[in-house]
């Protein structure tokens, strides 16, 4: 008799593996904080400034956070690809909701990690005060969601791209503009010099949870078709 | 002249690969399990074309399986053989005609048997970072197995003499003892239908006799076998597809219709 994991246990299932994987190789968010903070350094002597505030810090903090997520969005399938993971996934009776699903949890979970080593980092490195620091938490916490949405779509029609290094960041970037105005717009305030200010702040978050829903949304509905098949209905009989 | 004969010389004399299909098979009719009332096919194919760009990889493929038997599939490199498992393991879709396994059409209703299907493929299909115990673990929830498989891995790593080895990452491992793991990932499920690509591939004959009580013959179990050693093949199959280079079918039919010296002249085409 076939048995059918339920799509949250098969989830958690390759959730688990991919965190156990880069918990062994380290491949992915040290390579990410890395290029944060050697970011952090190059605007530090680049602008010439040891302190930073308003839409400028906001860009800084934001764009570096970006482009490091942009190397964990390339390695995200790496496994999948190269060792017969996506062959091995499709012929287990698993929904692509919970391929694309954990793939996208992994990632919000690598950029938490990543923004709890760089964001301190930036503030170190350009903050004249730490205020701002606890509510641009959630602004990055909806600027991931939408990011780790966005990033696994792309991700997996890359992936059996022999041009993937160069396709993520050419088709992630422009999706991702949306994302960037929002969370800027919010940022700016909350690292104003001075200190915080909330004005406006609500508008951006809204923009940003509605695009989170929006890609999520897509997501869901294209899944993670298996190469060249109909895609399996959500509810498996 | 013997069927497979008849049909070489057609070849030769230009018949299209539909009549030969359709001569191969009639000559062998009175005992073609794929005409007689029998047990349901677990594989049915009807004019399975797939083709690579310009490139037909198989060409015109009819044939039924049924439940319970074995199907060796002959032929050179680059006849379509490795193509045909991955149509009926749901992981490429044909180009034309049509295919159906274990009772459901693909690609439409592929989601049906997925978990049905052990596949065994020339790449283990295990991650290299993950020890052997860990990947298997991660199959078995995947398949829903009761308690993450917990017994059914200890007992095929037991049988495949892979116990003292499991906690080990697979990058570590000798490509027989990856095969080995390999062999378990693709039993851990009890399939009802098996995939076989050179299953022996990688392993001394030591571990080829651990491995072949385990992948054999099974009356409950229909097995679609490709396989470069051709006297074993015949010896082990009810049915041969014989395919030559191009994909085109030199001999779909029971494996008794073939002779080991016919089978190894497919060989010889070219391609």
């Amino acid at each position: 008799m076939i048995r059918r994991p339920s799509t949250l246990d098969a989830l958690r299932a390759i959730l688990a593996k991919d965190l156990r994987v880069e918990l062994r190789t380290l491949q992915s968010v040290p390579a990410m904080a890395l290029f944060a903070v050697t970011t952090f350094v190059l605007f530090r002597y680049g602008l010439d400034r040891k302190s930073l505030s308003g839409g400028l810090a906001a860009g800084v903090l934001l764009a570096t956070i970006l482009f490091a997520a942009i190397l964990g969005v390339n390695r995200l399938f790496v496994a999948e690809r190269d060792e017969g993971g996506f062959d091995a996934i499709r012929l287990a009776p698993v929904d692509g909701t919970a391929l694309l699903g954990a793939k996208a949890t992994a990632l919000v979970i690598y950029l938490l990690l990543l923004e709890a080593i760089a964001v301190p980092a930036f503030a170190l490195f350009f903050l004249d005060t730490w205020s701002g620091i606890p509510p641009l938490i959630g602004v990055l916490l909806l600027a991931d969601v939408g990011l780790a949405a966005t990033g696994v779509l792309i991700s997996s029609i890359a992936a059996n791209s022999r041009a993937r290094d160069l396709l993520v960041p050419l088709v992630l970037l422009p999706l991702l503009v949306p994302v960037m105005i929002a969370a800027a717009g919010a940022a700016q305030q909350l690292l104003a010099a001075g200190g915080p200010s909330y004005d406006g702040v609500a508008k951006w978050l809204a923009v940003l949870a509605f695009y989170d829903m929006t890609f999520a949304a897509v997501g869901f509905a294209v899944r993670l078709p298996p190469r060249g098949l109909a895609t399996p209905p959500t509810t498996l009989v | 002249m013997n069927p497979f004969n008849a049909v070489c010389k057609r070849i030769g004399a230009g018949w299209d690969n539909r009549s030969l299909m359709a001569d191969a098979i009639s000559v062998q009719r009175p005992d073609d399990p794929a005409t007689t009332p029998g047990p349901v096919a677990a594989v049915q194919l009807s004019g399975l074309w797939r083709e690579f760009g310009e490139r037909a990889v198989l060409r015109d493929v009819t044939l039924d399986v049924p439940a319970g038997s074995t199907l060796s599939v002959l032929g050179p490199n680059g006849a379509g053989k490795t193509t045909l498992l991955r149509i009926l393991a749901t992981l490429l879709r044909p180009t034309a005609g049509e295919v159906s396994v274990l009772g459901s059409a693909l690609p439409p209703d592929a989601w049906r048997v997925r978990g049905r299907i052990g596949y065994l493929a020339h790449e283990p299909l295990l991650y290299r970072d993950l020890t052997g115990a860990e990947n298997l673990r991660f199959q078995a929830r995947l398949h829903g197995l009761p308690g993450d498989g917990a017994e059914r891995i200890g007992w095929l790593l037991d049988a495949l003499r892979m116990s003292r080895r499991a906690d080990e990452q697979v990058r570590n491992l000798s490509a027989g003892m990856v095969q080995r793991l390999a062999v378990c990932r693709a039993l851990l499920h009890e399939p009802e239908l098996l995939l076989l690509d050179e299953p022996t591939s990688h392993l001394d004959p030591e571990a080829a006799g651990i491995v072949e009580p385990l992948l054999g013959p099974d009356p409950g179990r229909t097995r679609v076998v490709v396989s470069h050693d051709v006297d074993a093949a015949l010896a082990q199959a009810d049915l041969v597809l014989a395919l030559r280079a191009g994909g085109t079918v030199a001999y779909a039919g029971p494996a008794s219709g073939l002779s080991a010296g016919d089978a190894r002249a497919i060989y010889g085409g070219a391609p």
